[in-house]
């Protein structure tokens, strides 16, 4: 198959970037997306000019390094990551634009490579479980519900791609911050910091300078786990829980003073 | 080079409390006093890091992904094994060590074996305590399955994607103690050289893959969690970005290498579809557990599954192993898979795989019980392959997946540089010959959660002072990165380097993968070299080292993986036996099962590096079976 190919070229975070066009010739249509980015580069390097950056790894579609906006939809067709998306999924003879996922939190440091360390730092503020390392108790004399478990790992799954932030007309990372507060509300080892996690976390998704939700939903539309938009809904319930906890501590302790 | 593994003098059963009760401790106040590296974030190198943080240690951790997050043990897939015996099968430490013995072929050391299986059901305790979400049955109790190469049902699962979970747990883990101040997590940085000072590791050099800024960092104790090396192959399970650079580098300044060619070939991966494709994606063994292998008995029979009568399949897998069937290890299904596309009796367009076939299992248990089990799996290889295994088998082949050799390292899990320790898949020290299904995890849970930070701890209770960056050591390794970025920068060629990788990997296929033997051997220790010659005279690399290049990263990775394979060659020439994945064609009985030579090659080959122009020295560490008889290992 044949593609011309409209590639977004930055040299860094503050220089101008642009388009790029390049022809690609004989791709194979059970290649992958990534796989053809490869055959590009290869023929750009034998012919003395720079390859284009863009991240990916496992290519198997768990690690979510790969993120590439393409024609517009971050990940491309098909709501998969951007390494399951393969050429016989696009018309031959086709112009296909590629560009970074777009969003101020996530600069772009070279090409189709984004810094998207501001996820990390929201689980920093409190996407964990405070538990260190050592004997602990055994798991079965907590039962948790199956449908418990099942409801965590539907959360859980997320993969921190970043495609929920570059879909959404806000650049919200709700959908991110929800399925994370989600994954260790509802189960009981959670429970002990769920109102802090769900303050703390939404506090720092607005200091990165993530925007707010406005329920358009295109951030489940594209994510590659098929996360639910529900995950926002819990997040904003414990967030109000947990406000709602700050001020009746403000009463201060319950033994009489 | 002294290979003693340091196992206290105590019965088996006894070794590691033993140990633990006699190390060295350093008081809580004087923790934030020692720096420790830890490099790589994946299961090894996140659990590590986070508890030596946790106990009170700075811990400086290093990544090349852009998160901590996003390491290879992601990709993991059916589970973890633990001995909690919830099935009532009468599972025990004892039965899940004499497994994983037996799944070597006898050539892991029985200490590091014992203590992996005694610490397996800590594991499972400390994820659960972290929210890692496994399966559960309908009483709200812990799930479990079984896996290839045993007879128990000892495997901890969340659903298909048990390797995120545990990896999100530890990395969790690691990001608290981040905010708290003990541990910094340097991404897209890669390691390019241990520094040795004194016969110990002093700390570490560094690119900043965004920057191109090289930059020191000296530490206490080093340890190394950066994985297998199976892409030596080209084609692997492995994420595109896994590389032997850091572990080879280290093993250039004297950490001894170990057991080089034993490479696990994973039997159910996804076929390749063309030469650009270096990435091979695996299917969770568990499948195997529903799924029944099969080809069309008459070879070169070209019609589609479902028109191949059930009298003219060949269960071969079922056939030959009749007691564990579909269930066999690892390294006898690949082979067993080899053997029959061979024989010509491969399905496909190249005639290089077999079907796994779920439409027995969906008419038995129904469709909603086998989704529960595999869905993701099922919708990943639709995804990938266009065709879907609710009504055609799938299409499998093996593929270069994990690797057991490593840096060799004693009972503490520290190679032969003082200071400096090895983890998880970069080490060498339990999975022997070949490894069993969901132990992976188990060992590079078990050496971050659980050892090494006590091991690290009695190591630095004995150090007099702390290292530092400005000394000629520094000043020597960081001269000899420089000029080695550079060289590779000016080579001047025309060739990229995914040119010699491919290349790389259809020698190391070919001679030193399912199937070796002497002759070939030679001929690919001749042809790598080849290679490498060629890669340093024609390489080409664009740009500079100031930037963001990943074509520098890659032509890096690639000159040590040309290295590491003559090294892997060399060392399955040495090994003329056969033993678990490594399997010398002189070596076999008629039905083409492995024979070892307990007599000559019951040991673990030690390999130390002589400098770039003499070959490598060649030690042993024997190894002694006091609790378990070496049998010939049967599936049948």
């Amino acid at each position: 198959m044949n593609f011309t190919l409209r590639v977004w070229r930055q040299n860094g975070p503050v220089s101008p970037g642009e388009f790029e066009v390049h022809e690609v010739a004989d791709i194979d249509p059970d290649a992958s997306f990534l796989e053809m980015l490869d055959v590009l580069n290869e023929r750009l390097i034998s012919g003395g000019s720079e390859p284009v950056a863009f991240d990916s790894d496992c290519r198997e579609g768990i690690c979510g390094a790969c993120s590439l906006t393409i024609d517009g939809v971050p990940h491309g067709p098909g709501q998969a990551t951007t390494c399951q998306v393969f050429m016989r999924e696009f018309d031959d003879g086709s112009t296909i634009s590629i560009e970074p996922f777009r969003n101020s939190a996530f600069p772009v440091l070279r090409d189709l490579v984004v810094d998207r360390s501001a996820f990390d730092r929201i689980i920093e503020a409190g996407g964990f479980i405070s538990v260190g390392s050592g004997p602990k108790p055994e798991p079965n004399a907590t039962p948790i519900h199956p449908a418990t478990q099942q409801s965590a790992m539907d959360a859980s799954i997320c993969i921190g791609c970043g495609a929920c932030v570059a879909a959404c007309p806000n650049g919200a990372a709700m959908l991110f911050t929800g399925a994370k507060v989600t994954h260790l509300n509802v189960l009981p080892q959670g429970e002990p910091e769920r109102h802090h996690r769900a303050r703390a976390m939404v506090r720092q998704m607005d200091d990165e300078g993530f925007g707010g939700c406005t329920n358009t939903g295109e951030c489940q539309q594209v994510c590659p786990q098929k996360i639910s938009i529900k995950v926002i809904g819990e997040l904003n319930r414990e967030y109000r829980l947990a406000i709602l906890e700050k001020l009746r501590r403000r009463r201060g302790p319950l033994r009489p003073q | 080079m002294t290979l003693e593994d340091g196992i206290p003098d105590a019965p088996l059963e006894e070794t590691w409390r033993t140990w633990l009760d006699g190390h060295k401790l350093v008081g809580p106040r004087q923790r934030s006093e020692y720096h420790v590296i830890v490099v790589g974030t994946g299961l090894a190198g996140a659990s590590a890091a986070a508890t030596l943080a946790g106990l009170g240690y700075k811990v400086e951790s290093f990544c090349y992904q852009d998160s901590a997050r996003r390491a290879h043990s992601i990709a993991a897939q059916g589970g973890i094994n633990a001995t909690k015996d919830y099935a009532n099968e009468g599972d025990s430490v004892q039965r899940l060590f004499v497994d994983t013995m037996k799944g070597g072929d006898f050539r892991a050391r029985e200490g590091n074996v014992w203590r992996l299986a005694e610490l397996s059901t800590n594991i499972i305790d400390q994820a659960v305590a972290q929210g890692v979400p496994f399966n559960r049955e309908y009483g709200g109790h812990l799930a479990t399955r079984s896996f290839g190469g045993v007879l128990v049902e000892r495997t901890f699962y969340c659903r298909g994607q048990t390797g995120q979970q545990l990896l999100l747990g530890a990395y969790q883990a690691l990001q608290k103690e981040v905010a708290a101040g003990h541990a910094t997590v340097n991404t897209r940085h890669e390691m390019l050289d241990v520094v040795v000072e004194d016969g110990r590791a002093r700390g570490i050099i560094v690119r900043d893959l965004v920057s191109g800024e090289i930059s020191r960092h000296a530490a206490d104790a080093v340890v190394l969690a950066t994985g297998g090396y199976c892409n030596v192959y080209y084609l692997s399970t492995n994420a595109k970005g896994c590389n032997v650079t850091a572990t080879w580098r280290a093993h250039k300044r004297g950490a001894g290498f170990a057991n080089p060619c034993f490479t696990q070939i994973h039997p159910t991966c996804i076929p390749q579809s063309g030469e650009y494709q270096s990435k091979l994606t695996l299917m969770s063994e568990s499948l195997r557990n529903d799924g029944r292998v099969w080809v069309p008995r008459e070879p070169g029979d070209d019609r589609a599954p479902a028109d191949v009568p059930e009298a003219e399949r060949y269960y071969y897998l079922e056939e030959r192993y009749p007691r564990y069937g579909n269930l066999v290890p690892r390294d006898v299904a690949s082979r067993a898979a080899k053997i029959v596309c061979d024989e010509g009796h491969g399905v496909g367009t190249t005639g290089r795989a077999v079907y796994m076939d779920f439409l027995d299992a969906i008419r038995e248990v129904g469709h909603e019980a086998i989704e529960g089990r595999y869905g993701n799996l099922f919708e990943l290889y639709e995804r990938i392959t266009g065709e879907s295994p609710w009504e055609v088998p799938m299409r499998i082949y093996p593929a270069p997946h994990y690797s057991m050799g490593g840096l060799w390292v004693d009972y503490r899990l520290e190679t032969t540089i003082p200071g400096l320790f090895a983890i998880g898949e970069a080490n060498f020290s339990d999975h022997g010959a070949n490894r069993l299904g969901a132990s992976a995890m188990m060992q590079c849970l078990a050496d971050g959660y659980f050892i090494v930070p006590h091991t690290v701890t009695d190591y630095l209770s004995r150090l007099s002072d702390h290292p530092d960056s400005n000394t000629t050591a520094f000043d020597e390794a960081e001269k000899q990165v420089r000029d080695k970025l550079d060289r590779l920068l000016s080579v001047g060629g025309v060739t990229p380097a995914p040119v010699f990788h491919r290349e790389l990997g259809n020698v190391m296929l070919d001679r030193c993968g399912i199937t070796r033997d002497g002759e070939g051997l030679r001929d690919a220790i001749g042809k790598v070299a080849a290679i490498r010659e060629e890669f340093w005279r024609d390489v080409r690399v664009t740009a500079s080292g100031g930037e963001l290049n990943q074509a520098l990263e890659y032509a890096g990775r690639v000159a040590d993986f040309l290295e590491l394979a003559e090294l892997m060659c060399r060392d399955a020439l040495e090994r003329d036996e056969s033993c678990g994945c490594h399997l010398r064609e002189e070596h076999q009985s008629e039905e083409g099962e492995p024979r070892r030579d307990d007599k000559r090659f019951a040991h673990a080959s030690v390999w130390q590096y002589q400098g770039p122009d003499a070959d490598h020295s060649h030690a042993r560490e024997g190894l002694e079976f006091e609790e378990i008889e070496p049998v010939a290992r049967s599936y049948r």
